[in-house]
């Protein structure tokens, strides 16, 4: 479904703040496979999932979504077949349009705009119920200013945003990260939802491990750029905190040692 | 002295419906899509110029003005090819197009300064008959309102909004935002260019220092707008309407102070200090706000999930 190879990215080359963010990553996605993406801060994690995006080109290697080289193209065009939540609530969401515009605006993602009415009556009726089902009383609020809203809200906002035009790969960045625990939980909830109900191909990169562990049918662990760890079905299912804690000392820990011995 | 103010209203109501078009365009970039485009002082004067010399030359004032609508999208697409293919800052492109736009502007008129009289031609607006000027350009002011709230209501028309709103937000729903910002600054400076015309005429001459501040003027009319009547219209045609409205205001303003004895020397100084306050009140808001967390909280504790 979603292939990536020998995928490299260096961010500020030959400056002092050169950074090797991908070194030769190379992943295969199953249609319909949930992979959850841990790893410390500066893994490569967010990098990855920008890289598939199209936020700025890549430095070499290949992303083919669907057997479509999707390597050159665009942010926008890439937008057809990617869905995307990220860390920031503000930035899924234009904050000086109402719900209901937000929504009719993601609903033609990857079709051309025309000068027909950005949004039908028809529409405004459905979003109606899919706002019901978010169960946060915005179904009366539907021409309310999105900037009026809580991050929660928000970012469930920014979900439906994501699959209401069924995209071929959904990116979820983060997207629980900056939201107090309860309402992380919700959203996450909701994710795993969205993602059954229309049966998405998807990757979510969290800080915690044990929603790693307890959603979706995968887990990778990335360290300085790498894949360090790809684990699935059963094999997964039967991970621990632990396992991943004592994976990521060992990791770690193999870094303090090379330290060391440059420092000698 | 009260007598000879009420005479000059008018005239301020008549240049501020006139310029209040000029005003709209600058809504467009400055309000809808977070750009503030400084081709404005450039592309007014080009507008103009583009009508009186049509118009000198025979052809038919409303054929000039629509001449006058296109040269005035030419500019804006000049703009809008620096900032989203050469990759320049927005307000440095709008600062190179207006430098270029001086030269083009020349070019066009051929001198510095290019009268057309209304008794020899057959002009739309003229302050020799300020009633029908006023008339003519609420015309005109109606009919682009019109126009540019259906645009924007379209599926097209809400993608430029959403450039403008969230760039992050367009690009990861499909938009090209190098398009949408490109069509925000083609209309944007037609209105510009249109509104150069009808204020050359109205003023029988077009002059290659009549853009010159006229950002400050249509940023003043937003704000001005926005300030007085933003609580009152929640509509978007309303709202374009209250920056012609805060336009007619600027220039009645300007009557007043020239009126209460201020040098016209001084008068660009003038309107550059009330617009450098009136653009510092949402900061200076904002800082307080921020400085007094626990009455924010009680207005805005009901959104909270």
């Amino acid at each position: 479904m979603l292939e990536i190879k020998n995928l490299n990215k260096t961010f500020n080359p030959g400056t002092v703040n050169e950074k090797k963010a991908l070194t030769d990553v190379s992943l295969k996605l199953e249609e319909g496979d949930f992979v959850t993406i841990i790893g410390g801060n500066g893994a490569g994690k967010s990098t990855m999932l920008n890289a598939i995006a199209g936020v700025w080109p890549i430095d070499s290697g290949s992303i083919f979504i669907d057997d479509v080289d999707i390597t050159k193209l665009p942010e926008h065009k890439r937008a057809k077949y990617i869905g995307r939540v990220f860390q920031d609530p503000m930035m899924g969401t234009a904050a000086d349009m109402g719900i209901d515009e937000n929504l009719a605006i993601a609903a033609r993602r990857g079709k051309h705009r025309t000068l027909r009415w950005s949004i039908t009556h028809k529409e405004k009726e459905q979003y109606k119920e899919l706002l019901k089902s978010l169960d946060l009383g915005l179904e009366d609020r539907l021409s309310a200013k999105v900037g009026l809203l809580s991050g929660g809200q928000r970012q469930a906002i920014t979900l439906l945003m994501a699959s209401l035009e069924k995209p071929k790969l959904l990116l979820l960045d983060e997207h629980t990260a900056a939201l107090d625990p309860k309402t992380a939980a919700k959203v996450l909830t909701l994710s795993d939802k969205i993602i059954a109900e229309n049966q998405l191909t998807a990757m979510m990169v969290t800080h915690n491990m044990k929603d790693a562990i307890s959603h979706g049918n995968r887990l990778i662990m990335m360290h300085e750029g790498n894949i360090i760890y790809d684990v699935k079905g059963e094999e997964k299912k039967n991970l621990h905190v632990s396992d991943l804690l004592a994976k990521f000392e060992e990791v770690s820990g193999g870094e303090f040692a090379n330290d060391r011995m440059m420092l000698n | 002295m009260f007598h000879s103010l009420l005479n000059a209203l008018p005239g301020s109501v008549a240049q501020g419906i006139l310029m209040g078009i000029m005003a709209i365009g600058v809504y467009i970039t400055y309000k809808v899509l977070d750009f503030a485009d400084l081709t404005v002082d450039g592309s007014l004067c080009t507008g103009g110029a583009v009508a009186v010399m049509l118009i000198l030359n025979g052809v038919n004032p409303y054929v000039a003005m629509l001449a006058a609508f296109v040269a005035g999208m030419l500019a804006g697409l000049m703009t809008g090819f620096f900032h989203t293919v050469m990759g320049i800052p927005g307000i440095l492109s709008g600062i190179l197009s207006q430098l270029g736009l001086y030269s083009i502007n020349m070019r066009i008129m051929g001198k510095s300064n290019q009268a057309v009289s209304v008794d020899k031609y057959d002009l739309v607006v003229s302050l020799r008959y300020i009633t029908s000027a006023i008339v003519v350009g609420l015309i005109f002011v109606v009919v682009v309102i019109a126009i540019l709230y259906w645009y924007l209501g379209t599926e097209s028309g809400s993608a430029v909004r959403a450039t403008g709103s969230n760039e992050h937000m367009a690009r990861a729903q499909g938009i090209n935002t190098n398009i949408g910002k490109i069509i925000g600054l083609v209309i944007s400076n037609g209105l510009v260019g249109l509104s150069g015309a009808l204020y050359a005429q109205y003023n029988g001459n077009s002059d290659i220092n009549m853009g010159r501040g006229a950002i400050v003027i249509g940023l003043a009319s937003v704000i001005i707008g926005e300030v007085l009547f933003g609580k009152l219209f929640r509509n978007f045609a309303l709202r374009l309407f209250s920056v012609v409205l805060g336009c007619i205001i600027y220039f009645a303003v300007i009557a007043l102070v020239l009126q209460l004895g201020l040098n016209s020397q001084d008068l660009k100084l003038f309107s550059a200090l009330i617009v450098a306050i009136f653009l510092a009140i949402p900061y200076w808001g904002a800082k307080y706000r921020a400085s007094h967390p626990a009455k924010v909280k009680e207005e805005t504790g009901k959104e909270e999930a």
